[in-house]
């Protein structure tokens, strides 16, 4: 009897543990998205009313105190395409050879070390390194194309590790069946590897580039233009870009509408949610295809 | 160099053509686990010859190596022959490529690629560079046909291969190997995730095909071997202990270990 009751008490207890534990756990999770949603909210609800045609397609007017962001909008547009163009073919064609080719060698390990600590490197160094390499040792010059090599290396990390993820988890019996069926590791790799993981890769691409569009720090030195009232025509012309004309007018010009601010800060947040929906979108599809 | 015949010290079968002669074969892997010892025997033509014996024997790596697909594996260790109509298959200037087109593979597990049926079938002639319609239609009827699985899935060819039931992925793998015409084919315990239905017709379908092919077969049960062996091949640790007719080696086994295992006191 008393080791019947000992266990029922037991139970009890680790009963009351487990809903602590979920309980806690929940806590967490509301605290961490709580703050997001109330961040994402505010933005819009202070800055949606500055959203107009003229706000979206004008140029700025009054020391940008008025008028558009058109510049902005198309300078942020050219970096992220130009980061993609550089780093999508780079980042790719480098998880390949480390998922596919590379030999498990003290060399591949270095590489992989100094992947992910460039992942982790503040991107204001990025930044210093960009204005070094591209801008003055390149002579490239503060330009879009500075700009986009800087981010497009601050993106590499990001696209090579997430790329190399998703091809590895492509089943190795694969693998096998097509190269005992005469393919070659090539044929292998572009016929069943690639489309197998591409929705892996997608979304490690847009997660990229959509911290590219975001990023302030790289784009300082070698890019942005503080007030450039026309559009770029070259790769070698500096433009405005949206992160960096949002920490302009927020904090370098004085008597700044807060409705600008927040208009400016809601194009952002829109161009890169919707990144990350569209990158959400491919996963699910995908997985719900996927016959593994 | 090359030879067509056997020398006296390779375990021969009387009265036959032989397709592929293994001669002291060695192999070993970097962790060393199942490796083979000097295994010399010569497989007949157009007939199933069946490779048995306790798992880690190193059945499995034979049919690996004949195929090359331990190039893939990490073999610290390989010497030996395996020639195949005269041609040494070990030679590191062979067109691997085509090998294993000749001698194709059925694995343990039905591996379905993730595209469709006909796709599935489709895939190693167009890597093979095959670009006639008409040929690869032909092809894929014929080899349905004699995987014993056209009538099952002629009206749903375009249907995605995983939906197929394992029994049925079974038999596309097979398929999909006859369609590229091989020479041999390697069946490594082909039907150890069947139910008896599957593995009666996978079965069945082999002893028509050995007809025309050679077939090597690593059973996945003794009642396997003793059903399916013209020839049958005891393997243990890595060497061949005896090799003879499938009816002998199961009822009348020269070799104590044979018997031994045969009858059921070990392995």
């Amino acid at each position: 009897m008393k080791s019947v009751k000992s266990m029922v008490s037991r139970s009890k207890r680790q009963n009351f543990i487990q809903r602590l534990g979920f309980a806690g756990m929940t806590l967490a999770a509301m605290v961490t998205v709580t703050p997001i949603i109330l961040i994402v909210i505010l933005i819009f609800w202070q800055g949606a009313p500055a959203i107009s045609w003229e706000f979206l397609s004008g140029f700025p007017r009054e020391g940008m105190r008025a008028g558009g962001i058109l510049p902005a909008i198309v300078g942020t547009f050219w970096l992220t395409l130009g980061t993609g163009v550089i780093a999508v073919p780079l980042g790719i064609g480098a998880a390949i050879y480390l998922a596919e080719y590379s030999p498990d060698s003290p060399w591949t390990r270095i590489i992989r070390i100094a992947i992910i600590n460039l992942a982790g490197i503040p991107s204001v160094v990025y930044g210093l390194f960009g204005l070094g390499l591209f801008v003055l040792f390149m002579r490239f010059g503060t330009s879009i194309l500075a700009g986009s090599l800087t981010l497009a290396i601050m993106t590499l990390p990001v696209i090579i590790s997430t790329t190399e993820e998703a091809l590895r988890a492509v089943p190795n019996s694969f693998r096998v069946v097509s190269v005992s069926l005469g393919g070659t590791q090539w044929q292998t790799i572009r016929r069943i590897v690639l489309p197998q993981a591409l929705p892996g890769i997608l979304t490690g691409v847009i997660l990229g580039l959509e911290r590219a569009a975001g990023e302030t720090a790289p784009i300082l030195f070698t890019v942005a233009a503080f007030f450039l009232p026309q559009l770029p025509s070259s790769v070698f012309d500096g433009t405005m870009a949206l992160p960096y004309h949002l920490f302009v007018i927020s904090t370098q010009v004085p008597g700044m509408p807060l409705r600008i601010q927040y208009g400016t800060a809601v194009v952002l947040l829109t161009f890169v949610l919707g990144m990350n929906i569209i990158a959400t979108i491919l996963r699910s599809r995908a997985r719900a295809r996927r016959q593994w | 160099m090359s030879r067509g015949t056997t020398s006296h010290n390779i375990p021969t079968q009387e009265g036959v053509e032989n397709k592929i002669i293994i001669e002291n074969l060695s192999v070993a892997y970097s962790d060393g686990t199942e490796s083979l010892r000097k295994v010399s025997l010569a497989i007949p033509d157009h007939a199933i010859t069946v490779l048995f014996g306790p798992a880690g024997g190193g059945k499995s790596t034979l049919l690996r190596t004949i195929n090359r697909l331990n190039d893939l594996a990490d073999v610290v260790h390989l010497s030996g022959h395996i020639w195949l109509d005269g041609k040494d298959l070990l030679d590191p200037h062979i067109d691997v490529i085509a090998l294993r087109r000749q001698i194709g593979m059925v694995f343990a597990r039905p591996v379905v690629l993730p595209m469709t049926i006909h796709q599935n079938l489709t895939y190693g002639m167009e890597l093979a560079g095959i670009r006639s319609r008409d040929h690869m239609e032909k092809a894929i009827e014929r080899s349905l046909q004699a995987a014993a699985l056209w009538d099952e899935v002629r009206d749903r060819l375009n249907e995605p291969a995983v939906a197929l039931s394992g029994g049925q992925q079974q038999r596309l793998c097979l398929a999909r190997v006859l369609a590229l015409e091989p020479e041999v084919i390697l069946l490594d315990e082909p039907t150890s995730g069947l139910d008896p239905i599957s593995t009666g017709k996978v079965e069945a379908s082999l002893q028509e095909l050995k007809q025309h092919y050679t077939i090597i077969l690593v059973p996945h049960s003794i009642q396997q071997a003793a059903r399916t062996a013209d020839y049958a091949a005891f393997i243990l640790d890595g060497q061949l202990i005896e090799y003879t007719h499938g009816k002998k080696i199961f009822t009348n086994p020269q070799d104590q270990k044979t018997e031994d295992y045969v009858e059921g006191r070990f392995g």
